[in-house]
C-alpha cells in the first residue's frame, strides 16, 4: 500500500513537468510581448533594453522558464500585470469564495444524486427509473451557462426571490442568511452537470452490486428489503462511486468560470475570466497550473481512495 | 487454436469480407444492429430531431424568412408572431432565421472538431496499441499531460490570447479533446493485435500499416463512432460556452452561443424572455441529440449485447 502510494505519487511528476512547460509556453508564445507592453512607450531603446534584461525577459527561454518554474514552486507566481499585486495574494483571497461555491455544488449534487441513482437501481426499468435517467441526460447536456440565464431571469429578475448576483448584498452586512440567498441559484447551475453524472454512475455502479449472489443471499436469509439494499447493496456500490469525486473536480473548477462570470462571483473563476480579456499572462499562468495540478491531484485523490476503501485491490 | 491450414485459407479481410456468405451475415449483422437501435425510443428521437436540425442548418437559406442578419430598429425585442416566429433581438433581427443561420456554424464546428479529435486519437491510440512498449509509453503519458488539463481553463486561455479565427478554433478544440479516443483504440488495439486474424494477416506477410487500417481498424469501429457521436455534442456545447463568454465565434457571424451574449439584462429577461430562451434551447437539444444517439449506439453496437 505505502510503495503503491510512492509508485503513484512519483508518477505525477512527469505529469507536472509537462504541465508546467505547456503553461510558460502559452505566455512565451504569445503575440506582442506581454510586459513589453506595460514599458512606457516614449523611452528610447537602450533604456527600453536595460528594463527588459531587468525584468530577465532578454534571457533565453529555457532560462525564463527555470527562474518561473523555481519561483512558482516557492508559491511566488510574479505581480499582475494590470492590479500590479502580487499573483499569490490575488489567489488566496478569491480562493474561499470558489471552495464555498464548489463545496455546496457538491454537497448538493451527492446529497441529491446518490439517493437517486439507488432508488433508480432499486426500481430498475420502471417509470421512476426511467425518469431519473432521462432527467440525468437533461443535466448532462443541458448548456450551464444558458440554465444560468433561465434561472436569473425567472426566480431573480421576475419573480424578484433571488439576487441577481454577487456574493453579498453591498452595503449590508455579513450574515449566513444573505450569504446562502446569494449561494442558491450559483450552486444549482454548477451542480446540476455534476449531479446528473452522479445520479447515472451510482446507477450503473448499484445495479452490478444488486444482481450479485451475496444480495441474492441476504435476501434469501429473509432481511428487509431496505437493508439488502443499503446496507448489503449501498455500501459495495459506493465504492467506484468514490472515485468520481476525485474525477468531478476538474468538471466544478471548469464550471465555476462559467457559473462565477454569469453571477458576478467573486472567485477564481471570475478572476481568471477578467484576466484573460485584460491579458494578465502571470494570473492566466498561475490559474491554468493551479487548475491542472487541481486536476492531477484529483486523479490521485481518487485512485487512492478507491485502493483503500476496497481491500480486493492489490498492487 | 486454429490449424495453419484454416488461417490460411480465411480471406485475410475478416470481417467482413467478400464472399457472398461474408456478404449476407455482414448484412444481418446490420440489421440486428438497426433493430436494437429502433428498440430505443430516446436514441429514435434523438436521430429525428437531429436530422432535422442538420436539414434546417444545410437548408437554412431557403427556410429562412428573413436575412438573418438585417436590422429593423422598429422592431426591437418584437415577440413571437405570424412574421417572426420566435420573435426578434435586441437589434431586431428575427430570431428563427438567425438560429438557422447560427446552427451552420456550431454543427460546422461541432463537425469538423470531432473529426479533427477522432483521426488524431485514432491514429495515436492505434499506433500505442499496435506497436507497444516505448511509442506505447511516450504516447500514453502525452494523454496523462493533456488529460490533466482542465479543458475550459486551457480554452479559455489559448483562444483569449491567440484569438483565432474560426479554423483554427476548431484546431484548438481538436488538439485538446483526441485523449479519450486514443485510449479508446488503444484499448482496443491492444485485445484485437491477439487475435488469430491479425496472426494470420502477418503470417501472409501484410505491412502493419495495411494491418492496422484494413484488419484492426474496422474491428474496432463500434467504440470509434459511439465516441464521435457524443464528441459532437460536447464540442458544440464548448464552442457555445466560448462563444457566449465572448471567446469564441466573433459576431456578426451567429453561433448559439454568442446569440445569448447579447441576450442579457433586467430589461431582455422582463420583456423579452423568447431572445435568452431560443437560442439556448437549442443549444440544449442538439447536444441531448447527439447524447441519445450516441447511448443508443452504444447498446446497439454492444457485441456483448448481440451474442444474446
Amino acid at each position: 500500500m505505502v510503495s503503491y502510494l510512492i509508485r503513484r505519487s512519483l508518477s505525477m511528476i512527469p505529469i507536472l513537468i509537462g504541465i508546467s512547460v505547456i503553461s510558460f509556453s502559452i505566455m512565451y508564445l504569445a503575440p506582442g510581448k506581454p510586459a513589453v507592453m506595460n514599458l512606457d512607450p516614449t523611452i528610447s531603446a537602450e533604456a527600453r533594453s536595460r528594463q527588459l534584461s531587468a525584468l530577465g525577459l532578454d534571457d533565453p527561454a529555457p532560462i525564463q522558464y527555470i527562474k518561473w518554474l523555481g519561483a512558482a514552486l516557492k508559491g511566488d507566481f510574479g505581480v499582475s500585470y494590470i492590479r500590479k499585486r502580487p499573483v499569490s495574494k490575488m489567489i488566496t483571497e478569491r480562493l474561499p469564495a470558489t471552495l464555498l461555491l464548489m463545496g455546496s455544488s457538491l454537497f448538493l449534487a451527492s446529497i441529491i444524486a446518490i439517493p437517486m441513482g439507488i432508488l433508480s437501481a432499486h426500481k430498475q426499468y420502471t417509470p421512476l427509473d426511467y425518469g431519473i435517467t432521462t432527467g440525468s441526460f437533461l443535466g448532462i447536456a443541458v448548456p450551464d451557462f444558458w440554465l444560468g440565464l433561465m434561472l436569473i431571469m425567472l426566480f431573480s429578475v421576475n419573480l424578484g426571490w433571488t439576487p441577481v448576483g454577487g456574493i453579498a448584498t453591498l452595503g449590508g452586512d455579513f450574515s449566513v442568511l444573505d450569504r446562502l440567498h446569494h449561494l442558491i441559484l450559483p450552486t444549482i447551475v454548477l451542480a446540476t452537470g455534476s449531479m446528473a453524472a452522479l445520479t447515472r454512475y451510482t446507477r450503473s455502479s448499484m445495479l452490478e452490486v444488486l444482481h450479485q449472489d451475496y444480495i441474492r443471499t441476504a435476501r434469501a436469509k429473509g432481511f428487509r428489503e431496505s437493508k439488502v439494499v443499503m446496507k448489503h447493496g449501498f455500501r459495495n456500490g459506493l465504492i467506484p462511486v468514490i472515485t468520481l469525486f476525485g474525477l468531478l473536480l476538474p468538471t466544478l473548477v471548469g464550471g465555476s468560470v462559467i457559473v462565477e462570470k454569469l453571477f458576478s462571483w467573486p472567485g477564481l473563476g471570475l478572476l481568471f475570466i477578467d484576466a484573460t480579456f485584460q491579458r494578465d499572462y502571470p494570473v492566466i499562468m498561475a490559474l491554468v497550473m493551479l487548475g491542472a495540478v487541481l486536476t492531477v491531484i484529483g486523479n490521485l485523490v481518487a485512485d487512492l481512495l478507491y485502493a483503500m476503501v476496497d481491500p480486493r485491490i492489490e498492487y | 487454436m486454429t490449424s495453419m491450414k484454416t488461417i490460411l485459407e480465411t480471406p485475410a479481410t475478416l470481417p467482413p469480407d467478400n464472399s457472398a456468405a461474408g456478404m449476407s451475415s455482414h448484412r444481418s449483422l446490420l440489421r440486428v444492429i438497426v433493430a436494437k437501435f429502433l428498440q430505443n425510443k430516446l436514441a429514435v428521437i434523438g436521430l429525428i430531431c437531429l436530422v432535422l436540425i442538420i436539414f434546417s442548418a444545410l437548408f437554412a437559406p431557403w427556410l429562412a424568412q428573413h436575412d438573418p442578419n438585417f436590422q429593423n430598429l422598429r422592431l426591437r425585442l418584437a415577440p413571437p408572431s405570424a412574421d417572426n416566429w420566435l420573435g426578434t433581438d435586441h437589434l431586431g433581427r428575427d430570431l428563427f432565421s438567425r438560429i438557422l443561420f447560427a446552427g451552420r456554424v456550431s454543427l460546422f464546428v461541432g463537425f469538423s472538431a470531432m473529426l479533427g479529435a477522432v483521426t488524431i486519437g485514432t491514429a495515436l491510440g492505434a499506433i500505442a496499441g499496435y506497436y507497444g512498449g516505448r511509442v506505447d509509453a511516450v504516447i500514453m503519458r502525452l494523454v496523462d499531460v493533456v488529460i490533466s488539463f482542465p479543458n475550459i481553463f486551457l480554452l479559455i486561455a489559448l483562444v483569449a490570447i491567440f484569438q483565432p479565427t474560426l479554423d483554427k478554433l476548431i484546431m484548438v478544440f481538436a488538439l485538446l479533446s483526441w485523449t479519450g479516443t486514443a485510449r479508446l483504440v488503444r484499448g482496443e488495439f491492444l485485445s484485437l493485435k491477439q487475435r488469430e486474424f491479425v496472426l494470420a494477416a502477418r503470417t501472409l506477410g501484410m505491412s502493419p500499416a495495411r494491418i492496422i487500417f484494413s484488419q484492426i481498424l474496422p474491428n474496432a469501429m463500434g467504440p470509434i463512432i459511439v465516441a464521435a457521436t457524443l464528441a459532437v455534442g460536447a464540442f458544440i456545447l464548448a464552442e457555445s460556452a466560448l462563444s457566449f463568454l465572448g471567446l469564441g465565434v466573433q459576431p456578426p457571424t451567429a453561433t448559439w452561443g454568442n446569440m445569448l451574449t447579447s441576450a442579457q439584462g433586467v430589461r431582455i429577461f422582463r420583456e423579452a424572455w423568447w431572445y435568452p430562451t431560443f437560442p439556448g434551447l437549442m443549444i440544449f437539444i442538439t447536444v441531448l441529440s447527439f447524447n441519445f444517439v450516441g447511448d443508443g449506439l452504444r447498446d446497439a453496437l454492444d457485441p456483448k449485447v448481440l451474442e444474446r
